[in-house]
């Protein structure tokens, strides 16, 4: 586990504390989402999310009990098509936009010990 | 160029009046000015312009081509173009070459469409102000001290500055018609599905819509025309058939049922804006329209919805920005979590990674009931309300923004005040319905601009009404100064 993996365990607020976001919880959200923040952006990020929470917070004031969930607008029918290739490989192609290949593989760091 | 809609354009191009080089070259020319002062492009690309306006003029010379044949246009930043560096406004793909063309780019490029560059734009589309950019903001060009809007800015900013005479755009939550009605231009947000987003980098999927900026709504219904159509790489593309946007133009309006949504006249907007849509009304009732009160009572809740949703649908999205594959990667990575979390953490801006966060938050376990299927309950309700609405109104009219373009940085401190700019504008992408912004007056030398809301793949009725307004008003004409033809 990397330097940023010591964050994983820290909790979310509980319901009570939902509104005000602190600086822990902003760490442990960067690490879900994989995004490295700096020790100093920790106390702003925690006060604006802290304002968008407490504006998502009026969705609350509604039942909702009898609505169910819409994820998409018009509610599509997935089109089918028949299972036929259609595209010609294109792997080098789109392995010139890599930082770093070898023999078609894409290159990262050592993660399996 | 400047006093010539497209379709007097396509014309001059076809009878060899005007040549497409010709016209071309003096859109680089006046897009590196533009560029200069308003900052309204990330790349201008004159050698494959001129190329592609040579071909055009081949065409026409030969007694072929189409109505768009030899048009110079400008693509946000979002739509893939291979071949030119598509940034989405971020560093994270500031070195990125799509290895393919959106389709939206490759119809309007088969339409005959000359591309001289791609526009400014706020980070992967996540702002309403064209601030966010990772190549500095856009300047409108009504007052270079004040935002064009977003996150379409620069595509708004180089049509209102008659750079070129159309572009393309996109729209989350507002992003095109925002800053259609900033900059005093039209834009066209249409039915979600109607144009493919095939190529559209992707920022909230059941959100996102391509549509045209142009100076008129008869500029928009040509290329809408162009834009649209089923398209197999896109499953949310829709195969309802596409009209020829252009001929219903011309109808009458006697007899339309405008709604008129009380909800919308809060003490948030401003009394000039108010006032502008209120005699833009009365224009539309001396053309034979009638206007009737509606209720769309759950407005208030539309920001908080949307927020919710498109938060959680970009983090989603954006979770493809690994430093693996392609885009930004941070220097000696010590191990993969390292690469990871650099990377992102590099290659994000501020209000990306503000959404992402939030996104993320709504969610993670303990959360999701909580925000997201409460918002997606609530989506619902609001796309409920608008249907019913629209079962006894032709159209819905509203202002398209609470106020007219602000000064730049007034709202960067404060994401929620920013958020609030697209208060009118955002439950129509959550019921994906079509709407469009005009110009509707000005106050204090601003723009402001109307937005006309209708019923599903009704973008022709949207277009005629918008028309025929345009017809009985020249607030679609204005040029800013400095701008005008000559100067």
């Amino acid at each position: 586990m990397g330097k940023y993996g010591n964050v994983i365990d820290c909790d979310f607020p509980n319901e009570s504390e939902r509104m005000s976001l602190e600086t822990k919880q902003v760490r442990n959200v960067a690490w879900l989402a994989r995004l490295a923040i700096t020790e100093d952006a920790e106390a702003g990020y925690a006060e604006d999310m802290t304002t968008i929470l407490a504006l998502a917070a009026q969705l609350q004031a509604v039942d909702t009990a009898a609505l169910e969930p819409l994820a998409h607008p018009l509610e599509l029918v997935t089109p089918r098509r028949a299972d036929r290739v259609l595209e010609a490989d294109r792997r080098a192609d789109f392995q010139r936009h890599a930082p770093l290949t070898q023999d078609g593989y894409y290159l990262v760091p050592k993660f399996v010990e | 160029m400047l006093e010539h809609s497209l379709t007097e354009l396509a014309q001059l191009l076809r009878t060899r009046e005007l040549s497409s080089a010709e016209l071309v070259q003096s859109c680089l020319e006046r897009a590196e000015r533009g560029h200069a002062a308003l900052n309204c492009f990330i790349s201008i690309c004159p050698d494959q312009a001129l190329a592609q306006a040579r071909a055009a003029d081949r065409l026409l010379a030969a007694g072929q081509g189409g109505p768009l044949t030899g048009v110079p246009i400008a693509h946000k930043d979002i739509f893939c173009t291979s071949g030119i560096k598509t940034s989405c406004g971020s560093k994270m793909l500031d070195n990125f070459i799509a290895p393919y063309q959106a389709t939206a780019v490759a119809r309007l490029a088969a339409a005959g469409t000359v591309m001289i560059g791609k526009t400014n734009m706020d980070e992967f589309a996540m702002g309403s102000s064209s601030e966010t950019s990772y190549y500095g903001p856009v300047r409108n060009p009504w007052d270079p001290e004040r935002v064009p809007g977003g996150s379409s800015g620069g595509s708004a900013c180089a049509v209102s500055a008659g750079i070129v005479p159309c572009a393309t755009a996109t729209d989350t939550g507002g992003s095109i018609r925002q800053p259609a009605a900033l900059c005093g231009v039209t834009g066209l947000k249409p039915t979600y599905g109607r144009v493919s987003r095939y190529g559209m980098i992707a920022y909230a999927s059941s959100l996102d819509q391509g549509g045209p900026i142009a100076r008129s709504a008869a500029d928009a219904a040509l290329l809408l025309t162009a834009m649209s159509g089923f398209d197999p790489s896109d499953a949310t593309s829709t195969e309802a058939p596409v009209e020829d946007y252009q001929e219903t133009l011309t109808d009458g309006i006697k007899g339309l049922k405008i709604g008129l949504p009380k909800e919308y006249f809060t003490p948030d907007l401003e009394q000039p804006v108010a006032a502008a849509v209120s005699a833009a009304l009365q224009t539309l009732e001396q053309a034979g329209a009638t206007v009737v009160e509606i209720e769309l009572p759950h407005t208030h809740l539309s920001i908080p919805v949307y927020y919710v949703i498109a938060s959680a649908e970009c983090s989603s999205n954006l979770s493809r920005y690994d430093g693996v594959r392609f885009g930004h990667r941070c220097a000696d990575p010590v191990d993969i979590n390292d690469l990871f979390c650099r990377s992102r953490g590099e290659g994000f801006g501020a209000e990306v990674k503000r959404r992402i966060m939030i996104g993320t938050y709504v969610l993670s376990a303990g959360y999701y009931d909580a925000y997201y299927l409460k918002a997606q309950r609530l989506r619902r309700l609001l796309r409920d309300e608008l249907r019913a609405a629209l079962e006894q109104v032709d159209v819905i009219v509203t202002p398209t923004s609470p106020t007219t373009a602000f000064p730049l940085g007034a709202r960067t401190q404060d994401p929620v005040a920013m958020y609030l700019s697209d208060i009118y504008t955002v439950s129509v992408n959550l019921a994906g319905l079509p709407a469009v912004s005009v110009p509707a007056g000005f106050s204090n030398g601003l723009p402001i601009g109307m937005q006309i809301i209708g019923n599903y793949f009704q973008e022709a009725k949207l277009l005629n009404v918008a028309h025929q307004y345009q017809q009985l008003s020249d607030w679609h004409t204005q040029t800013p100064a400095g701008w005008r033809q000559g100067a």
